[in-house]
């Protein structure tokens, strides 16, 4: 049991609402039902608020405000669909369509966009303009970096450093548009402090970390997920308790994860429980 | 041991004695006294992560780039994670990445300025000479170009003026940098802020002493905090840096936090394209802004004072460097400031080439050996400021102000200016004038004054615009003169005064390739972590660069209309909030004229 909080009123969408102290603006949505999008958001994570995708319009404040990590305050007259805000969110996923691949991004962002109306093509010519196209940087066995499909949503520098693991092996590097997500001096990942947690993947929200059995079944046409049976289990490598997911496609694990709102994992795992699953198999 | 895995590649001698004398004063996180005794543990590699942006600075100097080899070391003795080190370093465009090309880079500034008085000319002469030449944005040199900064390896960085290949290939062997404040205005008795810039020599505490120097402090120590903060309330002073928040609510914030260590930040990280006024002072004057610092210090009870320097002013940083040193001496800084009782101390820091290091929360971040990335606002610092804790942090400008409110009183200043802007400003007047250079005028003054006290227009010149603010600024046409320079004037008409900046351009300025420069300029200034500004500033780019080839602004204009809508309301910071203005400014005023 925690401190008992007092509650706060504010009003959303011409709406009295109550929610605890110390709720963001976010929490105070989601309790209210008004859906909203997230990008750099996620439940295990601290807010870095980067992607600008949740923002919200905040009675007096001469700019939009992201509502997953701003708090609430008293008398806080909040619209969540202005002009101004759909503008805004709009035009964010449009930058990022025209720049970076989201093919496969959830299928949220995709049902977002079209809520939008986004039209990254007007951005001009695929050919002419900037993005961030490149091979993808498979240098070993379980992991793929795919950076042509990362948005910069800083989660997986926050799972590899003090959100989760304390590993510190990425962070973003470069300024601007060429800032991205680097070992230090970009060493190949198996030479850089990286430990093969696989947490880096598990909260990439756009396909940009992945699983080599993934990238390979999406190479070779065969990754179904569809047909794709999850069944959630207990890690029996040690005694801690971490719940996985598996995920099956014809008869066989393609991926494994863990539930974000796991009591023990908090969605996090080790190289163990994320990648040592090969006896289950024999 | 910490819990890091660090590298394989071996520094070189010169490298490790580099970075090793940085840390020599407070020693590495880890250190082993004896067989049974070792000092180390997150606290201590936390109070030092702060030296990060210094050891970055020694590599560059000595070996011309960041090694892996020499990072490495770097983070074994700071104990900071390698990624998150390379992350830093390559942040910052006065830090290599590959082997020196050359002994020398110089660094030309091709900006708004510069480049209609020949350094386009000029890069491609240096070329043909053989040096290693990068193109800059502006240097803070604008009222006398072509300028040039050099970075030399084992040597110290220079800055070259009115450069002309002979001069630069001159001072690269002689080591010394062309600084010459300009100041048109020199010897008039109006003068406040500037009286000394030019008069006392800025190597010297006597002579400061001499010329009044130092009694504001005494001042400040005899009518105490409390005393100092109603002076400033009643000055009406307010920031210079852009923002013009009241100083005295700001040092009133701070001085009612208890409990926690303080700071008192100096933001010299003047970096807006035509703005050279911070400059003037510190080389002109630095022993004022140590003052002022100090004052700040005692006046909100902070024990620590910053000065962030920009990087590319190594004259600036070298006198304030000497004027802290010689004020330690004479014991105007240290454990008991002028014997009043009161600790305070300052450290200088040097940038490394990052425009959005002038924005406060990523100059706390930057000192702190982070990336500078702006944090989200609030909280503000005087409450979560450098390292989290409460801080006053003021520009150059704002803090010298404060020696003549506490010295003369803060009516005696407000009777300055307009009611609603007292005091005097600064202003930054360069481009198609006769006499450019650095201006002190009350406010209220018009833009018309202001251009006419430089001298006016040259014969045969005829105003096209005039860019108000700096590249964050916005441009006004030949009907503006009569426009009084207030905060209050500005703000009506949708303008702000910015840094001071009155860039003057005439017919024979290619306006469209000017406002294209700007775009440039804020594309490759975002920090990139927020998307509207890191893509939005791109695409804004590519507009302009398609409208310059010919392009139908008619096709461009939704596009231009929500890029600017999105970056002013969703950015995280002014950078961002502001890359759309004086684009927009230009389109309003036609000055895209043929493509419109």
């Amino acid at each position: 049991m925690g401190e008992p909080r007092s509650l706060v009123e504010l009003t959303i969408d011409g709406n009295v609402v109550l929610v605890p102290e110390g709720s963001t603006i976010l929490d105070a949505c989601r309790r209210e039902d008004i859906d909203t999008p997230t990008l750099c958001w996620a439940s295990n994570l601290t807010p870095v608020n980067v992607c600008r995708v949740c923002v919200v319009e905040v009675e007096g404040s001469r700019v939009l405000v992201p509502s997953c990590s701003r708090p609430v305050e008293p008398g806080m007259v909040v619209s969540t669909d202005s002009e101004r805000v759909r503008t805004s969110r709009k035009m964010v996923y449009e930058l990022l369509a025209s720049s970076v691949e989201m093919d496969r991004a959830d299928a949220s962002v995709h049902a977002w966009m079209e809520h939008y109306g986004v039209r990254p093509e007007r951005m001009g010519d695929r050919d002419e303009i900037a993005t961030v196209a490149q091979p993808p940087k498979v240098q070993d066995d379980l992991y793929v970096r795919d950076y042509e499909r990362c948005i910069l949503c800083y989660k997986c520098v926050e799972a590899c450093g003090d959100d989760a693991q304390h590993t510190y092996a990425i962070a973003t590097a470069g300024r601007g548009f060429d800032a991205h997500i680097s070992t230090e001096s970009d060493v190949a990942l198996p030479d850089s402090a990286c430990v093969y947690c696989g947490n880096c993947i598990g909260v990439c929200p756009t396909g940009a970390l992945a699983f080599r059995t993934e990238f390979d079944m999406r190479a070779e046409g065969t990754w179904d997920e569809d047909s794709q049976e999850v069944t959630t289990t207990v890690c029996a490598f040690c005694g801690v308790g971490c719940n996985l997911e598996l995920h099956v496609q014809d008869n066989s694990i393609v991926k494994v994860t863990s539930p974000a709102d796991h009591s023990v994992t908090s969605g996090h795992l080790c190289i163990k429980g994320r990648f040592g699953w090969q006896h289950a198999q024999s | 041991m910490p819990d890091l895995r660090f590298g394989t590649s071996p520094p070189t001698a010169a490298e490790m004695a580099a970075v090793e004398a940085v840390v020599a004063e407070v020693g590495p996180a880890t250190v082993t006294v004896g067989e049974r005794l070792v000092l180390g543990g997150r606290s201590r590699a936390v109070a030092r992560r702060n030296l990060l942006l210094p050891a970055l600075h020694a590599l560059q100097r000595t070996v011309g780039w960041i090694s892996p080899g020499g990072l490495d070391h770097v983070c074994r003795l700071l104990e900071v994670p390698p990624a998150e080190a390379y992350g830093v370093a390559t942040f910052y465009h006065l830090f290599n990445h590959s082997e020196p090309a050359a002994d020398s880079t110089v660094h030309v500034c091709d900006d708004i300025a510069c480049r209609g008085v020949g350094a386009l000319g000029l890069v491609e002469e240096l070329r043909g000479v053989g040096l290693h030449v990068r193109p800059s944005p502006c240097l803070g040199q604008c009222e006398r170009g072509p300028a040039a900064f050099v970075q030399r390896i084992g040597a110290a960085d220079l800055s070259v003026a009115a450069a002309a290949v002979a001069d630069i290939e001159a001072a690269i062997g002689s080591s010394t940098s062309s600084s010459s404040v300009v100041l048109p205005q020199a010897g008039l008795d109006s003068l406040r802020l500037l009286a000394r810039v030019g008069v006392v020599d800025p190597g010297s505490l006597d002579d400061y002493l001499a010329h009044g120097g130092y009694s504001a402090l005494e001042a400040a120590i005899e009518m105490g905090p409390v005393g100092v903060i109603r002076e400033l309330t009643a000055s009406g002073l307010s920031g210079r840096g852009g923002a013009a928040f009241p100083t005295g609510v700001k040092w009133q914030a701070v001085a009612d936090q208890v409990g926690r260590p303080k700071h008192v930040v100096c933001n010299a990280d003047e970096s807006e394209p035509g703005t050279f006024k911070d400059r003037t002072i510190m080389e002109g004057d630095p022993f004022a802004v140590v003052e002022a610092m100090t004052i700040a210090g005692l006046t909100v009870g902070a024990e620590q004072g910053w000065v962030y320097v920009r990087g590319e002013y190594p004259v600036a940083a070298a006198r304030l460097a000497g004027a802290i040193d010689a004020a330690r001496g004479a014991g105007l800084l240290g454990s008991d400031v002028a014997a009043s009782g009161h600790r305070f101390d300052i450290q200088l820091r040097r940038g490394a080439g990052a425009y959005i290091c002038g924005e406060e929360t990523a100059l706390f971040n930057s000192i702190e050996g982070y990336r500078g990335e702006p944090r989200n606002k609030p909280p503000f610092p005087t409450t979560h400021g450098l390292f989290g804790e409460p801080t006053a942090i003021n520009n150059v400008e704002t803090l010298v102000n404060v020696l003549s409110i506490v010295r003369d009183g803060g009516a005696a200043y407000a009777a300055l200016g307009t009611e609603r802007s007292p005091g005097t400003r600064l202003f930054c007047v360069s481009g198609r004038v006769v006499a450019p250079g650095t201006y002190e005028h009350e406010f209220g003054v018009t833009l018309g004054d202001v251009i006419g006290a430089a001298g006016g227009l040259a014969d045969g010149s005829d105003l096209k615009a005039v860019l108000l603010g700096g590249a964050a600024g916005s441009f006004v046409g030949p009907d503006w003169m009569d426009l009084p320079l207030t905060l209050e004037a500005t703000r009506e008409a949708g303008l702000s005064l910015g840094s001071g900046v009155v860039m003057v351009f005439d017919q024979t300025d290619d306006i469209v390739d000017t406002v294209r420069r700007i775009a440039e300029f804020f594309r490759d200034e975002s920090c990139g972590q927020c998307v509207p500004c890191r893509v939005g500033t791109v695409r804004q780019e590519e507009v302009l660069v398609r409208l310059r080839g010919g392009g139908s602004f008619h096709d461009e204009r939704d596009l231009l209309d929500d890029l600017g809508s999105v970056m002013r309301d969703a950015s995280i910071c002014g950078l961002g909030q502001t890359a759309s203005g004086a684009i927009r400014s230009a389109i309003d005023l036609g000055l895209l004229g043929g493509v419109s």
